[in-house]
């Protein structure tokens, strides 16, 4: 019991992944400054943020659900159990249960979905615009993003269980090496983007459109609470796919570089990029990306 | 959502960085209707500049804009010189437009960088502000300032390009061109910024004739109208240059134009370096004479009206100033409807907008919204007041 909750709450849960995932900010703030020509923040820039914003007041505008204040922990409480499963199966991978990536899956979901709840509670126009947009934005991704990992499932020999993706991959090598594991790769790293919410699919925090949308009417603790909910998501999101995709070698060292290595490719494709509207995210996601998701499924089950 | 929704830009939005009011009415993401309010910044500089005299008036009107800083002043002096009859000497006729095509130069990078911000790729941004820094650098090497170059005097220029200058100058401007390279490949080859730019923001050269739009907003809907051309002032004419025109009149167009004025600019300035000819900068002027003068440029962002009057004092009595984003702006009207929200921020910043050249003062009743005053009501005010004062001190009218 006392295990568990070390887990949930240290390590690898909480703590250990919202560290990680400030670095991983900070990494992706430094190296977005490098390209732009400017010097970036020191390395403790993002955690001082969190604790700033822990103590500026929390204004609830008027007109407001319960919702508002209750959705950013459903999205924290969320991504912390995928940081805590994904963490414990990297260093165990036999203490993984039965059908845990449909769990991940559906986990994985749910901070959008919070984003959702709370930007339409909060009474504001331009949050419930950022909130269609982003309910848009979670149609048009998680097609292609469940087409990607059925991809992993086939060449797992029909395996739901992280813990057994893991090991099939330590005994055949990795999904990555194959013409179908590419394909998937790369549309899970395009659907990655998308749930990260980076350039080029901000649209549902478009400042420059609609001031940070979603989350315009946030302030104080639920907004450091989103902030670290982003952070995680930072940390899990790439680790899942080192996990299904890039798993052969995952001692320490080696998972560090993958998941450096993945982290600055989206923080490049950030970078050459402007955001694009909804309807062509939508239109992108539903059109070629699916198809190439598909045509990936395709070659899985021909066993390329 | 059927319903219309109200998305207010402004009066502080970041996407400006000046305050203006943009209330779109939006259906979903459509925008269907927009008001536009501006006058958050009316400085009354026309009427400041009635109690100033003519020298002090060319640093007055050089702060109504910090991007245009040089073109104010360059249409008050021709408007002076027009007035008053002044011959200026060849040499400042070429420094003059040197510093007005530096200027666009580095408007146009501001704008470009601008432009990649409102679509959200920051890089842009940061890189054509980077390439825009030299540029401010050489200002501060001829003029001694990087914004307000105060270089604009009735009958010249209030400083000389030195010949060690003109050497840096000139490699500035080679380092700079493949910059502009550079963002001219990134923009016409990207294809996500052709999928955000392209056929969005349309202003058919119809609608452009009909809303009276000036400068490269006019150029990109296909009208060839540069003043620079049509009016030739300075030394335009002495040197050869094309205007650029587009047909398409969409923001990928406009963005076009702008960046292919970038190379027109720095031939200008290039050949003007070399033509230049040697002697004196200023006509020294003693006394203005009683009159009416008008004088314009083409600022960056179209053309930049000045008329003067002048009653044989050392004061303007009457001075009226057109800044191009007053016709520009209001063409957001055709512009920006039936586009969607995401299209609107780049539409509304497309035409390069500059609230603090164009402000006008409406005086609104504040439960009704109602105007209760307008430009006719303000002078018969004024009038009255005048009026009142002479009574009160016995001069007659």
């Amino acid at each position: 019991m006392i295990k568990i909750f070390f887990n949930y709450l240290i390590f690898p849960g909480f703590l250990f992944s919202a560290c990680v995932g400030l670095i991983a900010g900070w990494i992706d703030r430094k190296v977005t400054a490098r390209i732009q020509w400017r010097v970036g923040p020191p390395w403790y820039q993002n955690f001082v943020d969190i604790v700033k914003l822990l103590g500026k007041e929390t204004i609830v505008p008027a007109g407001a659900k319960i919702t508002f204040l209750l959705s950013p922990v459903l999205g924290l409480l969320s991504t912390i159990l995928v940081a805590t499963i994904l963490g414990v199966t990297v260093r165990l991978p036999l203490e993984s249960f039965a059908g845990d990536l449909i769990v991940v899956l559906y986990l994985l979901i749910i901070p959008a979905i919070a984003i959702i709840i709370g930007a339409s509670s909060s009474h504001n126009p331009l949050a419930s615009v950022g909130a269609s947009r982003e309910m848009k934005l979670v149609l048009g991704y998680e097609l292609p993003f469940i087409l990607s990992i059925i991809v992993v499932i086939i060449k797992s020999a029909g395996s739901i269980q992280i813990g057994s993706i893991l090991n099939h991959q330590i005994n055949f090598g990795s999904n990555l090496a194959s013409f179908s594991g590419i394909l998937a790769f790369l549309v899970a790293i395009i659907c990655m983007q998308a749930k990260l919410g980076f350039v080029p699919f901000d649209m549902s925090e478009a400042e420059q459109e609609i001031m940070a949308g979603v989350f315009i009417e946030y302030s104080g603790l639920p907004l450091a609470i989103f902030k670290l909910t982003k952070a995680i998501l930072l940390y899990t999101m790439p680790l899942l796919l080192i996990i299904l995709f890039w798993g052969r070698d995952l001692t320490p060292l080696v998972l560090i570089a993958k998941y450096t290595a993945l982290l600055v490719t989206i923080i490049l494709i950030k970078n050459t990029n402007p955001r694009l509207r909804i309807d062509q995210a939508l239109r992108f996601f539903w059109g070629p990306i699916t198809a190439l998701a598909i045509i990936a499924v395709i070659l899985a089950l021909l066993g390329l | 959502m059927s319903h219309k929704v109200l998305i207010p830009i402004g009066p502080y939005h970041p996407l400006q960085d000046e305050p203006e009011f943009f209330r779109l009415y939006v259906e979903g993401e459509r925008v269907v209707d927009i008001d536009i309010v501006i006058g958050y910044l009316h400085r009354g500089i026309e009427k400041l500049s009635e109690s100033k005299h003519f020298d002090q008036v060319t640093f007055l009107v050089e702060r109504i804009c910090g991007i245009c800083s040089t073109s104010h002043p360059f249409a008050y002096v021709n408007a002076m010189e027009d007035l008053a009859k002044i011959e200026v000497p060849e040499r400042a006729l070429f420094i003059r437009t040197i510093i007005a095509e530096m200027e666009r130069i580095h408007s146009h990078l501001l704008w470009l960088g601008l432009a990649g911000h409102f679509i959200g790729y920051n890089t842009v941004w940061m890189w054509a502000w980077r390439y825009r820094e030299p540029i401010l650098d050489m200002f501060e090497m001829i003029t001694g300032n990087r914004n307000h170059y105060a270089m604009m005097k009735i009958g010249g220029v209030r400083r000389d390009i030195k010949d060690e200058d003109i050497s840096i100058l000139k490699k500035t401007l080679d380092d700079l061109l493949p910059a502009v390279d550079m963002f001219k490949g990134a923009v016409m080859d990207d294809p996500v910024i052709k999928a955000r730019l392209k056929g969005i923001g349309i202003l058919t050269k119809q609608q452009a004739i009909d809303w009276a739009v000036v400068g490269p907003t006019a150029r990109a809907s296909g009208i060839n109208i540069d003043v620079r051309k049509d009016d030739p002032y300075g030394a335009y004419d002495k040197v050869s240059w094309n205007v650029i025109v587009e047909e398409d009149g969409d923001i990928f167009a406009k963005t076009i134009v702008r960046i292919l004025e970038l190379y027109e600019s720095i031939s200008i300035i290039r050949q003007c370096l070399d033509k230049m000819p040697k002697g004196e900068i200023d006509a020294n002027v003693k006394d203005i004479p009683s009159g009416e003068g008008i004088g314009h440029v083409e600022a960056p962002r179209g053309e930049c009206f000045h008329y003067v009057r002048s009653d044989g004092t050392n004061r303007p009595v009457r001075h009226k100033i057109r800044a191009p984003s007053y016709m520009n702006v209001a063409s957001n009207k055709v512009a920006a409807v039936g586009g969607t929200l995401s299209d609107a921020a780049i539409t509304l910043a497309a035409v390069d907008p500059c609230y603090c050249c164009t402000e006008r003062l409406i005086v609104l009743d504040k439960h009704s919204d109602k105007k209760i005053m307008n430009g006719w009501d303000l002078i018969k005010l004024s009038q009255e007041k005048t009026e009142k004062l002479k009574k009160i001190i016995g001069c007659k009218s």
